[in-house]
């Protein structure tokens, strides 16, 4: 008899037995659907990484202090007061360097009018947007003019014009007093969000560094700087030039070799990647569960078919008895067990696709449908059906049809 | 006759083994049976007709002796061979309808022509015509628990005649099934028999079933006892009660 046929029978069969054949499915469902979900949330998390890290800026390095040793005690990486200004100019002028901003941050409780906030001060060069990509939403950015001036002007993120300046008030013009110092506002920022740590990246005030360091901290002679931004030319030289700054501040510190640097620089990329890798592991974790589930699932087929196989042994003793060979009746059984596991799995990988866009609205990252992942769950759900269907299939088709049909 | 007998037994013994028993169903069975006869094997149970019936319904194979069925020796034939000589020659009545649940009578009598590859577009047709001449033709789209047991065994012998069999095994069809009932199934048979001249091979142990049959054949521990005309038996046996 032809395989079509057969499909017939083994399709009547599930559709006669409703209730049953959705309690098979059930493994094969839950299976599908955790692998789906498992992989678009890797795939999702790793995307949002990346696109957090790329977010940053464009071809990012950054520059921080290194630890210091006080009286034997080590301090962490960033306590150390190494880096300089002129550390900047001199990697500004390093070949394949598009930028470098000295960063000088401080807190403060800041006054506007009526209002007061207590925010983060940065301190950056005018080239600090281009390297961190961020944008205006009015007015403008500080100038090298107002660089070399250490003018008293700044630039307010969105969170502060909120806290600062409520009800709409236009802030360009205005004074703001940092540390009791009346800055002038003449731009704002674009709203940018969270960072990938959560922090509010808007509750900001940027001034010029030199004015930070001059005005606020009073570290201008001889002063340090917390952190360099640097931005390399372009990202293939992103390696070679972050070791042309070690090289030149190795040499600006003063380091011999065998002495460890004061100072460290930080590639970003490497972070991207040291992520990337953390993200596949987890997904390979979260696939090993998953395919642990499906193994569960097709067990749970191969169990319920070894029932229906004994419920069905009249059944099976009839169609002996009208003419079916063994080979069509393992064959009926075997196509039952993977129709079931095939639906089952269709049924799982639109519930995954379903569950993976609910994760990705309440996880606020990139929904990811794996093509590849989807197919890789289904044929394996299949896969499972004829593994675990074989052994129901064969007892079916080896039962002896006189006993069979006695069978009560 | 000069028709080949659909079936020709020779010295046929079918031995079962039980731990270190065993146990002699059919003991030497001689037999033949020839297109268009109706036959009724009665005997005891535990007589060794059901496994006569086995035998000749090949789903099982004697222990010794030959089995001719329309003349070929199918000893050597392989499972399919005779899964498809059951699919095509062959036509099964059980005691309990043996009924596919959930199915509708339609499906149940297209069963057995899925497995002799009967094309699909004929089965339909096909079917219909077998539930009409068991005269059960409006219970086509009835399930079989939603039909009186007469109705169900109708649609039985409907499924057990659709292809054409050379022979009709009904085993104790009238079983599961009260006097009235019993009474209207054997009419079938007989119709069946007489109109159509088709073979039919049954087993029983109700006088009033066998009765119905042309020709009786008593078994008893394995071996045939009495074969005769229905009339000639029923004489002696009325005698025996």
């Amino acid at each position: 008899m032809s395989i079509i046929a057969l499909v017939r029978v083994a399709w009547e069969a599930i559709v006669r037995n409703r209730v049953r054949s959705l309690l098979t499915m059930l493994g094969m469902i839950i299976g599908v659907s955790a692998v789906v979900i498992t992989i678009s949330i890797g795939v999702g998390a790793r995307e949002a990484v990346s696109a957090q890290i790329t977010g940053l800026g464009s071809n990012l390095l950054i520059v921080i202090p290194g630890s210091v040793t006080l009286n034997g005690v080590r301090t962490g990486t960033g306590a150390a007061s190494t880096l300089t200004p002129e550390d900047g100019l001199a990697i500004a002028k390093l070949p394949k360097v598009a930028a470098v901003s000295p960063g000088v941050g401080v807190s403060a409780q800041v006054v506007a009018g009526e209002n007061n906030w207590y925010t983060r001060i940065s301190g950056v060069a005018p080239t600090f947007t281009y390297i961190r990509e961020w944008h205006m939403a009015s007015g403008s950015f500080f100038t090298d003019a107002d660089d070399a001036a250490s003018a008293k002007v700044c630039v307010l993120g969105q969170t502060v014009v909120e806290n600062l300046f409520p009800g709409g008030e236009n802030p360009l013009g205005k004074t703001v007093l940092i540390r009791n110092v009346p800055f002038t506002v003449i731009g704002t920022l674009a709203r940018r969000g969270q960072s990938a740590s959560g922090q509010d990246q808007d509750d900001v005030i940027m001034i010029p560094y030199t004015a930070s360091m001059q005005r606020l901290t009073g570290t201008w002679f001889g002063g340090f700087v917390n952190v360099i931004a640097v931005s390399a030319a372009d990202q293939p030289s992103i390696p070679l030039v972050q070791n042309e700054i070690t090289e030149l501040l190795r040499q600006r510190h003063r380091i011999v070799a065998g002495m460890d640097d004061d100072f460290d620089v930080r590639n970003l990329q490497d972070i991207a990647n040291a992520a990337a890798a953390s993200a596949t592991t987890m997904e390979f974790l979260l696939a090993g569960v998953a395919v642990v589930s499906l193994l569960v699932g097709g067990i749970g087929i191969m169990n319920i078919m070894l029932v229906s196989v004994t419920e069905r042994t009249r059944e099976i003793g009839l169609r002996i008895a009208v003419g079916a060979r063994s080979a069509s009746i393992l064959l009926q059984f075997l196509i039952e067990a993977v129709v079931l596991s095939g639906v089952g799995g269709l049924i799982g990988v639109v519930l995954g696709i379903v569950g993976a866009g609910a994760v990705a609205i309440f996880g606020h990252w990139p929904m990811a449908v794996p093509v590849v992942g989807i197919l890789l769950a289904f044929s394996f759900a299949a896969l499972t059906g004829i593994f675990f269907g074989y052994y129901p299939a064969s007892k079916a088709a080896h039962l002896d049809p006189i006993e069979a049909l006695r069978f009560e | 006759m000069p028709d080949t007998p659909v079936v020709r037994l020779v010295d046929v013994h079918k031995t079962y083994v039980m731990g270190d028993q065993s146990v002699a169903a059919l003991d030497g069975v001689d037999f033949s049976l020839d297109p268009g006869e109706f036959v009724a094997i009665m005997g005891p149970s535990g007589s060794g007709k059901s496994t006569l019936m086995h035998v000749i319904g090949l789903l099982t194979r004697p222990t010794s002796g030959q089995y001719f069925f329309e003349g070929q020796d199918v000893s050597s034939f392989s499972a399919d061979e005779l899964a498809d000589l059951r699919s095509r020659r062959l036509g099964f009545v059980f005691q309990s309808y043996n009924l596919l649940a959930r199915t509708t009578s339609l499906e149940n009598v297209e069963l057995p022509m899925v497995y002799a590859g009967v094309h699909a577009d004929q089965q339909h047709e096909r079917a219909m015509r077998a539930l009409e001449i068991v005269g059960v033709p409006e219970m086509a789209e009835h399930i079989s628990n939603q039909m009186s047991g007469g109705q169900q065994q109708r649609v039985a012998i409907a499924r057990a005649l659709v292809n054409d069999p050379s022979l009709i095994l009904a085993d104790e069809p009238t079983g599961a099934l009260d006097t009235k009932s019993s009474e209207e199934i054997m009419n079938v048979f007989t119709q069946l028999n007489a109109e159509r001249g088709m073979t039919i091979l049954l087993v029983t142990h109700e006088p009033s079933v066998g009765r119905k049959a042309k020709r009786i054949i008593t078994f008893r521990d394995g071996k045939i006892v009495g074969d005769g005309p229905t009339a000639e038996v029923f004489k002696h046996e009325t005698i025996a009660l």
